[in-house]
């Protein structure tokens, strides 16, 4: 298998706001990131708002300029390029916003020409790509429209279609779906996963919504205040996140270890004890596990927690209530432990308390 | 009645002369704005041509300027009016002064008009790769359009305003003949005469305005 080649590597970037007032502090809005995205990625940044992603994103097309580092597009570090020699470099870059950004005074197809008519390509040339573009995203007959006649998801697809008019090999998307309702969402993410499939286009997502890395990221980075705190494979980083911030994002989609308050509803209602065990893809046999709390006359009930599928691969946790009728106290804690040796064996319990 | 029916020919002349002025300095005065506006915008600070120097001058000399009431910009401006169209008074000096006023005033109405350009719009258009002279006259200015013709619908009312001291400088126009045979000869039907054509003239041209603010709007 090849090596993969890079199309977007930041190496030590920073982002630093001089002061705003005599003797204010400086603001870094971005410390010392490198994160390498390779061909074919689609590259899902998260983290809570004022982290830095969307600063992060701006730094790779230059609309923000970065205070020190290295940004390779393609191999050619752009961080020190001026602002005349960047059109080129932004042509090959796609962008599409959260706020659609559609110019308003233009229909439909003049939006998706627009690239095309800074790229100073001939009016036939636009015609056909618009006519192209639009086809591709499904708005074939909504050319003569403006923005103010389109829904939301529909103005999004519009920002598609502009973003890839120049056949860029990268495309960014700020934040695409946050202003979306949830169908539409689901709709938009289809169409950017062909984009990547179809097209082969590499994507930058950012996004605070996990779905959005649930269903489109193959790799993920957890932004926390202006750095990039961890890395991976979106499998990984869910099933198993490293970094306390990290984790406390994850848990917001991903059902793990009930909070001290959730267990507090959970004492009352299951005064036994209570386990909470990890299952993560094929390495965990659900049926073996349950398979020794059975053999060793306890029983179980499910109270918490739920199981995951990102790309094909599935994870989670759940939280089980112990108990073993007819058992006296000290046997039934015996029994319960001697099943919990066992279980041990085959995957991480916690003993909730 | 009977002066002011011997007075029409006198007054149709007048009407004529303020649409000559009007028209005059709400063109050269409107490129002049348009540029003062684009100059405060384009240079304020996180826009596409920031420049602090610039702005702070170009925000001063419109904050100077626009205080002063017209008939005194009108008298302390004359030098300079001899010395760009070779004559301080009759409608070449008026429309001289008249354009510069109304240049800084119109700057300031164009600025706020463009700030209603939402930044994301300009940050797509960066994003392809359009720079600032083709950003201005793709985006910011079709963008603004509707705004910028009511802005300048309203800025017409005040050349009208301006326009009617023109008289001081040996200037033409309703103002002159409204103070030259109404005021001066006591006979109000006659200023009268002059008010309603201005007040007719005006919504005219406020109609006209918001028909094609509208069409610019709805696209």
């Amino acid at each position: 298998m090849p090596a993969p080649t890079p199309v977007v590597e930041l190496r030590d970037v920073s982002k630093v706001y001089l002061p705003t007032t005599r003797g204010g502090a400086e603001v870094v809005a971005i410390d010392k990131v490198s994160l390498t995205i390779d061909a074919g990625d689609v590259y899902g940044i998260i983290g809570y708002s004022g982290a830095g992603k969307s600063t992060l994103v701006r730094l790779v097309n230059a609309l923000e300029r970065s205070t020190s580092g290295e940004i390779l597009i393609n191999g050619t570090d752009i961080a020190r390029l001026p602002e005349r020699e960047l059109r080129p470099v932004r042509l090959g870059i796609g962008m599409i916003f959260q706020q659609f950004n559609l110019l308003g005074s233009r229909s439909v197809a003049a939006n998706v020409a627009y690239p095309l008519e800074v790229a100073g390509q001939s009016k036939e040339t636009r015609r056909a790509r618009v006519a192209e573009m639009l086809d591709f995203v499904g708005l074939g007959d909504k050319a003569g429209a403006y923005p103010d006649q389109l829904s939301g998801g529909q103005k999004q697809r519009v920002g598609i279609a502009r973003a890839l008019a120049s056949q860029p090999g990268i495309l960014l998307a700020d934040e695409a779906t946050s202003a979306l309702d949830p169908e539409t969402t689901s709709e938009v993410l289809d169409l950017l996963g062909r984009v990547n499939k179809e097209f082969g286009v590499t994507i930058i997502v950012i996004t605070h919504e996990m779905d959005v890395i649930q269903t489109l990221a193959t790799k993920v980075a957890v932004m926390d205040q202006g750095r990039v705190i961890e890395r991976g494979d979106v499998f990984d980083v869910f099933s198993n996140p490293q970094q306390a911030a990290s984790a406390r994002f994850v848990s917001t989609v991903v059902k793990g270890l009930p909070s001290s308050s959730e267990l507090a509803v959970l004492r009352r209602r299951h005064p036994g004890r209570l386990v909470t065990l990890a299952f993560r893809d094929s390495s965990v046999d659900q049926a073996r596990v349950f398979g020794e709390f059975v053999s060793a006359g306890v029983t179980f009930e499910v109270v918490y927690g739920g199981i995951n599928e990102i790309q094909g691969r599935s994870f989670g946790h759940l939280t089980l209530a112990l108990a073993t009728p007819g058992a006296t106290d000290a046997a039934a804690d015996a029994a319960i432990d001697a099943a919990l040796d066992r279980v041990r064996t085959l995957t991480t319990v916690t003993e909730v308390r | 009645m009977d002066s002011l029916i011997d007075l029409l020919p006198e007054l149709w002349i007048a009407a004529g002369e303020t649409l000559y002025i009007v028209g005059l300095t709400l063109f050269f005065g409107g490129i002049g704005g348009l540029l003062v506006g684009l100059g405060l915008y384009l240079t304020r600070a996180g826009s596409i041509l920031e420049n602090r120097g610039v702005f702070v001058v170009l925000n001063l000399l419109v904050n100077i300027v626009r205080p002063i009431p017209f008939i005194i910009f009108l008298a302390a401006a004359q030098p300079l009016a001899r010395t760009v169209v070779g004559t301080g008074i009759g409608n070449a000096a008026i429309i001289f002064t008249i354009s510069l006023a109304a240049s800084f005033a119109m700057g300031r109405i164009v600025e706020q008009n463009l700030l209603t350009v939402t930044p994301g719009v300009i940050e797509a258009a960066r994003s392809v790769g359009a720079g600032p002279i083709r950003i201005i006259f793709t985006v910011l200015l079709p963008e603004a359009l509707g705004p910028l013709i009511l802005g300048y619908t309203f800025i017409f009312v005040a050349l009208v305003d301006m326009s009617a001291v023109a008289g001081y400088v040996g200037g033409g126009g309703l103002g002159n003949f409204a103070l030259l045979y109404g005021y001066r000869q006591f006979n109000p039907v006659v200023t009268w005469a002059a008010v309603l054509l201005i007040i007719v003239l005006v919504q005219l041209v406020q109609f006209l305005g918001n028909w094609l603010a509208r069409k610019a709007f709805r696209r």
